[in-house]
């Protein structure tokens, strides 16, 4: 018998010891006279069962997690008995956490073979290409409208809309470019689906590609991220050998071709005209709006530019699934969301699901609570610009309105969980000093706002004039907010105002709460 | 530990050569040039900016904007801490001020014996185990006390 075994290459997943623990089932197995091949897959997400080890069998694959190295071996025997074993999950498909899921984009993740274009194929993998060379370009632009897919990056603007407005003007040269800097902490879904399923990005860009009449893409990845890069990479040089990237794709009259570039540790790249700056060489400075990057983007040339995650949506969209997509969701907000949880949870990882969840659900129930054990205090939704939301508002649905209706947002879909040893004051400092620290320094607000903004708040954690130094840094907010150029001036304000607004008592000197906690 | 090359102008200018022919290549050169390098050597900037056609101002300016780009050398190790929200939220504070200590640098800076260059890094997209670092390019999850102490050991070796 020989054993076919899925360990996973995602970050997240070597970073917890995956590597180790595939060599060293390689080697227990050829200890034991048993053949083994190891498939190096992404991650399905569960992080917290990471690494997690899965093997082929007729039911399906039976997975076991987390896997230390110290488990290999007795693993292995569970898995030549069929016996039972302490870390013995069942099959993986069957896990609560991943089959209460709606897994639309993710849905290849953690179970093909990343690097394989072959596996991708036999797992429905370019049927949204195969179709959208079919079409006329408005006939890719009705399906991607009729998805009511808006942009996954945090704005939400609508997909079709912005691809129609490219498709729309004439250029010699257009372009692609695929926004990877996913700087955004408690955000990872880029990361995942670039590492785990790299040809359905590709694949989308190529779609977009053909519906707007641009030759060429650049994904911009950042450099934090050396692992999605090389499987991008990778991707890339096989697509290119199979014919799906390249001159005449698919033996159709489109061209269409991909590179990848690498930022360099600046925040403020993620937003898209800054990004275009770096794309071409310079500084990150945020450009003012209009005109917009669809008619003056890369090298002054119109330019689609989408998420990772906008992007990696597209092929199922494409293969036939428009009005299926657009049938999950709520309001405006159609379609599924792949909601990250992170920081102080227990159940740490990717959540795939239609909006309208509501906030509490996703913490309490899908999230676990806290990983300490201790009453979750906030969660920080939408990474360093989104609001901290108290236990008081988690009937917030999961949807772009609602959030915006409580002065928040959904962003990139990150949930950061804090527990109840958290010192929000501290936290909304930290707003202001990361702005500071990442502001590209164009407009004033946000340049000087941001460092006059933390020494304020440090007045406030030293009890100095707390009322009047309070009054000061609302005002400031009120500044940047509505005078500032992009959103990192802009949104800095949201985890600011709502630690203010829904944890006053932490503002002030020495917080008594904290040793009342302990 | 990475080992890598000492400046060399002629080398500098082959690296050059290589990316000059790509649509905006700044940031591409001097990530090569760090590559090889470990930093971007002062005399570089003028290099590229003849080879792109562009002003020693703008190359300085660009290379000075980001954050990854070095002006010397690091230390013979890189211990880089995620100092971002979820990392906090999971205790990375009190980690990070724990590798402060032990190492007898503050973040941002590189041990008097230039073993051990200590950063703060802003997410590296571990957020589900955190607390995480990254290790001379390996990646680290679930950091608690030990592991932090594990890989001050290694980095002072």
């Amino acid at each position: 018998m020989r054993l076919r075994v899925f360990i996973a290459r995602d970050a997240g997943a070597v970073a917890v010891g995956a590597d180790d623990v595939a060599s060293k089932l390689e080697q227990a197995s050829a200890k034991r006279g048993v053949p083994i091949e190891i498939v190096r897959t992404g991650s399905r997400g569960l992080y917290w069962l990471e690494p997690m080890v899965e093997v082929a069998t007729p039911k399906g694959r039976l997975a076991f997690g987390p896997v230390s190295v110290t488990d290999v071996a007795s693993v292995l025997e569970a898995i030549l008995a069929d016996g039972p074993h302490a870390i013995r999950l069942g099959i993986a498909e069957e896990i609560p956490w991943l089959k209460r899921q709606t897994r639309l984009t993710f849905a290849r993740c953690g179970v093909i073979d990343p690097r394989s274009l072959a596996d991708y194929r036999a797992h429905e993998g370019y049927r949204g290409l195969e179709h959208a060379l079919t079409l006329t370009s408005d006939g890719i632009l009705a399906d991607v409208t009729a998805s009511g897919l808006r942009g996954r990056g945090g704005a939400g603007f609508p997909t079709g809309i912005k691809w129609k407005t490219v498709a729309q003007t004439s250029a010699e040269q257009k372009y692609i470019v695929c926004n990877a800097d996913e700087g955004d902490s408690g955000t990872f879904a880029d990361r995942m689906i670039m590492e785990g399923d790299p040809f359905v990005v590709i694949e989308g860009m190529t779609i977009a590609g053909i519906a707007v009449g641009a030759t060429k893409g650049y994904i911009y990845i950042r450099s934090e991220y050396p692992h999605a890069v090389e499987a991008m990479n990778a991707a890339i040089t096989a697509a290119r050998r199979g014919g799906h990237l390249g001159s005449r794709i698919c033996g159709s009259r489109h061209s269409f071709d991909l590179e990848v570039r690498v930022g360099a540790g600046a925040y403020v790249c993620g937003e898209e005209t800054s990004l275009l700056e770096s794309l071409e060489g310079r500084r990150g400075i945020v450009r003012a709006k209009p005109p917009l990057p669809a008619h003056h983007g890369l090298f002054g040339k119109p330019t689609v530019i989408n998420n990772v995650l906008s992007f990696a949506a597209i092929p199922f969209i494409l293969a036939g699934g428009a009005k299926t997509y657009a049938d999950f969701g709520t309001g405006r907000s159609r379609g599924t969301m792949p909601i990250q949880l992170a920081g102080n949870v227990k159940y740490g990882g990717l959540f795939e699901t239609a909006f309208g969840m509501t906030l509490g659900e996703l913490v309490d129930d899908v999230g676990g609570g806290s990983l300490t054990g201790r009453p979750v205090r906030a969660v920080q939704v939408g990474g360093p610009l989104g609001a901290y939301f108290p236990r008081a508002l988690f009937d917030t649905p999961f949807d772009y309105e609602a959030f915006a209706a409580r002065d928040g947002l959904i962003g990139h879909g990150g949930i950061v969980v804090f527990d109840d040893t958290v010192d929000m004051a501290k936290q909304a400092r930290f707003a202001m000093e990361f702005c500071a620290i990442e502001s590209c320094g164009k407009c004033t607000p946000c340049r000087i706002g941001s460092t006059r903004g933390a020494e304020t708040i440090d007045k406030i954690r030293a009890g100095e004039r707390v009322g009047e130094n309070i009054a000061l840094v609302e005002d400031l907010c009120n500044t940047m907010k509505f005078g500032s150029l992009c959103a990192l001036g802009g949104f800095t304000p949201y985890p600011v105002m709502s630690a203010l607004k829904h944890f006053r008592e932490d503002f002030g000197p020495a917080p008594t709460r904290l040793q009342a906690a302990e | 530990m990475t080992v890598y090359e000492s400046w060399d102008a002629a080398r500098g200018a082959e690296i050059i050569a290589e990316h000059a022919q790509l649509e905006g290549a700044t940031l591409v050169i001097l990530h090569a040039l760090q590559e090889a390098f470990g930093y971007v050597p002062e005399p570089a900037i003028p290099m590229i900016a003849s080879a792109l056609n562009l002003s020693r101002a703008e190359v300085h300016g660009t290379f000075t904007f980001y954050h990854d780009f070095r002006h010397k050398p690091a230390g013979r190790h890189v211990l880089k801490l995620c100092r971002a929200e979820a990392c906090q939220a999971a205790g990375g504070a009190a980690l990070a001020a724990r590798a402060e200590s032990k190492l007898g640098v503050s973040l941002g800076n590189t041990t008097p014996d230039d073993r051990v260059t200590l950063e703060p890094i802003y997410c590296l997209g571990l957020c589900a185990t955190a607390p995480s670092a990254m290790f001379d390019g390996r990646l680290v999850g679930r950091l608690d006390e030990a592991r932090i102490d594990a890989l001050v050991a290694e980095a002072q070796r």
